[in-house]
């Protein structure tokens, strides 16, 4: 949709204007780099306003910016701030909201935003994670494609924690992503045997019989739809979980790409929403955003507070009546117990499963005594070790019965 | 009506109390040509943005409520099959030709509301209500419409908007929409209003509520808003609330701290959060209020 007022051109403007329209580039520059999804429509709606009189009044210009440019709540909150710095030159949060700043191009906006807050956090989510990943062998062609499969199985009986060598872990990143396919396409093929009408539906088989006129020849039923599952994932990324953090946010990356719908939280004492971050197509730049969100992990965990967040906040708008929750975390909590069994009991009613991975399982006479994991597991479905990539594995069946 | 002094005031005097922000969206909306996405809680008054936008523009509301496995023939249009397949009978015999005409006219097409935003000789507001509930298909086609106004029909050839619709999307947040049609349209988050503005819309909106027991209202609810309850009451809890302590004739709330406490039905819906507010917490709350 075009705006109605008439657009300047270029040519016309004066010197000042000029000045104006630059300065408005910029803006818009400042905007991308923040995270707004801005496009051309938006800029000449925008200079259209400025042409139109709202210079004069800048708190009319900024809300009359705001409700232009914000496309959601995030935006919605911080563009007051973007504004100021930028148009009124009041400093804010960021340092790098300077105009047409270079600077902020290469790096998301998460990250100016955050950039102060996480300096002194450090990388801790990112250590255990090896970056260098990406230009290891691939051992994908040819005969080698068979020696690749039986190394996987091979592979799959090694605790993760003893995982060092960068091309086993590549390895592993790729059991998890092939395993989040596999789990996909279960589900996607009960979807297609279950496709038989079971009701008629009586305007659509009029309509197709017309034909006929209006004989009912052929009859037209209705379905139930299948959606597909949607998988939400809370990983506990707290200091004694370290062992195992790289691993299972790997494993996210693999389920985020490929299930239709999946959400992603990480969560240590504090909960953090990370589907966005880890959507990145390029793995180790994913892994960077993630580190900023992830300021403290490797602390302490406070498992029910974190879910009393996700159940105020993000429940209702991540679960439907069609999700599974896989928390994967060891239960050592530091938090209160009798809460995070409250909460636990607040999600069971929401979510159609909950599974709950602990590493610590497989681990020699390990018993789920610490006070968490018992305040949790009566409302867990399904409660199994994954630390190794077998019984990752082993969950698929489980997922595809829902 | 430009400016959105002109516009608050228009919307005041249809019973709806705007701030300046929201204001300021609607007469963006006329300048612009552009949908405005109102997103925020359940309750804090979005469809009644759409309402008393139509009814300061004297004009007609079209509703289109979206759910899940909402389609073209329930949003745009249909065809009416039964009177065509009675018209076919009535004219056995006749010039195929003819008849084939006739049952694809107008007269047997069933306007749905999206059809019937783009046909009217007046502007209309089209409100579309909780488009998170759509499915990402409809969502698209959606999308197409909202930039050309025009709707294609295979029998009767293209028709273009005589007029094009005001339109208002409203979303609970249950979807995340796509960043296209979030694009397309202007922004604005209904957040829950402050004292002083709940307090005019309760005045506003119930009949022998006076100044001070509506303030005494808002900041009673503002209090409960701040409690840790799993549903926050919105406004329209707000002014049933209200409603009710007009309707057992309440005149001060800190007189009757029992009825008070009694009445919080209308505000509290779940049993968490019945419980949660006891009389203690009540007389608490409303030692706060002035």
């Amino acid at each position: 949709m075009s705006c109605c007022g008439p657009t300047p051109g270029y040519d016309e403007l004066d010197e000042v204007s000029r000045l104006v329209s630059a300065k408005l580039a910029g803006f818009l520059k400042t905007l991308r780099d923040s995270g707004f999804v801005v496009g051309l429509h938006e800029g000449r709606d925008a200079a259209a306003l400025m042409a139109a009189g709202f210079v004069a009044r800048p708190g009319l210009l900024r809300s009359a910016f705001k409700h232009l440019f914000s496309a959601r709540k995030s935006d919605w909150e911080k563009f007051d701030g973007l504004f100021d710095a930028f148009w009124l030159g009041k400093r804010v949060r960021s340092r790098s909201l300077t105009m047409g700043s270079t600077k902020a191009a290469n790096s998301p906006s998460l990250k100016s935003l955050q950039d102060n807050k996480s300096e002194r956090s450090g990388n801790e989510a990112a250590t255990d994670q090896v970056p260098s990943t990406d230009d290891a062998p691939e051992h994908q062609s040819g005969e080698g494609r068979m020696e690749g499969a039986s190394r996987a199985d091979n592979l799959a009986e090694i605790d993760f924690r003893k995982l060092a060598d960068p091309a086993q872990i590549e390895q592993a990143h790729d059991v998890a992503a092939r395993l989040a396919k596999a789990m996909r396409t279960r589900l996607t093929r009960r979807d297609l045997a279950r496709r038989r009408g079971y009701r008629l539906d009586l305007r659509r088989t009029i309509h197709g019989n017309i034909s006929h006129g209006g004989v009912p020849i052929d009859l037209v039923k209705r379905q139930r739809k299948q959606k597909p599952l949607r998988l939400v994932m809370l990983l506990d990324a707290s200091g004694s979980m370290s062992m195992y953090t790289g691993v299972f946010l790997r494993f996210i990356h693999g389920v985020l790409d490929e299930f239709r719908e999946a959400e992603a939280f990480l969560f240590h004492t504090r909960l953090a929403h990370v589907s966005d971050a880890m959507k990145e197509k390029n793995a180790s730049r994913a892994l960077d955003r993630l580190s900023m969100l992830a300021q403290g992990a490797g602390g302490g965990t406070k498992i029910g507070e974190s879910l009393q967040t996700f159940n105020r906040w993000h429940a209702a708008r991540v679960i439907h009546s069609r999700s599974c929750v896989m928390i994967v975390s060891d239960g050592y909590e530091t938090g209160d117990a009798k809460l995070l069994g409250r909460e636990m009991a607040a999600l069971a009613k929401r979510c159609r499963r909950i599974v709950w991975l602990n590493p610590m399982m497989a681990w020699q006479g390990y018993a789920p005594e610490a006070a968490g994991i018992r305040a949790a597991l009566p409302h867990v479905d399904l409660y199994a070790p994954a630390n190794t990539l077998k019984s990752l594995t082993e969950l698929e069946p489980y997922l595809a019965k829902l | 009506m430009k400016n959105r002094e002109e516009i608050a005031q228009a919307l005041a005097a249809c019973g709806y109390i705007a701030d300046a922000e929201l204001a300021t969206a609607i007469s963006l909306m006329q300048l612009l040509r552009r949908p405005l996405l109102l997103e925020g809680e359940a309750g804090v008054g979005k469809t009644e943005v759409a309402k008393a936008l139509a009814s300061v523009h004297a004009t007609e509301l079209i509703r289109l409520q979206c759910y899940e496995g909402l389609d073209q023939s329930a949003a745009l249009y249909e065809w009416n099959y039964q009177r065509q397949l009675l018209s076919i009978q009535a004219h056995r015999g006749e010039d195929a030709d003819a008849i084939e005409d006739q049952i694809f006219s107008e007269k047997y097409l069933l306007e749905r509301p999206l059809l019937a935003a783009i046909r009217r000789a007046k502007p209309p507001v089209l409100l579309i209500d909780e488009i998170d509930r759509a499915d990402d298909e409809f969502e698209a086609f959606l999308l197409e419409l909202l930039s050309d106004f025009q709707v294609s029909i295979p029998e009767l050839g293209t028709i273009s908007a005589t007029s094009i619709p005001h339109v208002v999307l409203t979303s609970n947040g249950t979807r995340e929409l796509s960043d296209a049609l979030r694009r397309r349209c202007l922004y604005h988050y209904v957040d829950y209003p402050d004292v002083d503005r709940e307090a005019r819309i309760i005045m506003a909106r119930i009949d022998g509520a006076g100044a001070s027991l509506s303030l005494q209202i808002a900041q009673m609810v503002e209090n409960i808003r701040k409690e840790e309850l799993r549903k926050v009451p919105g406004v329209a809890e707000t002014l049933d609330w209200a409603a009710a302590l007009v309707g057992l004739d309440v005149r001060d709330l800190l007189e009757t701290p029992e009825t008070v406490h009694e009445t919080l039905m209308c505000l509290l819906k779940t049993h968490e959060d019945r419980s949660r507010v006891s009389r203690e917490v009540t007389e608490r709350l409303l030692g706060k209020v002035a």
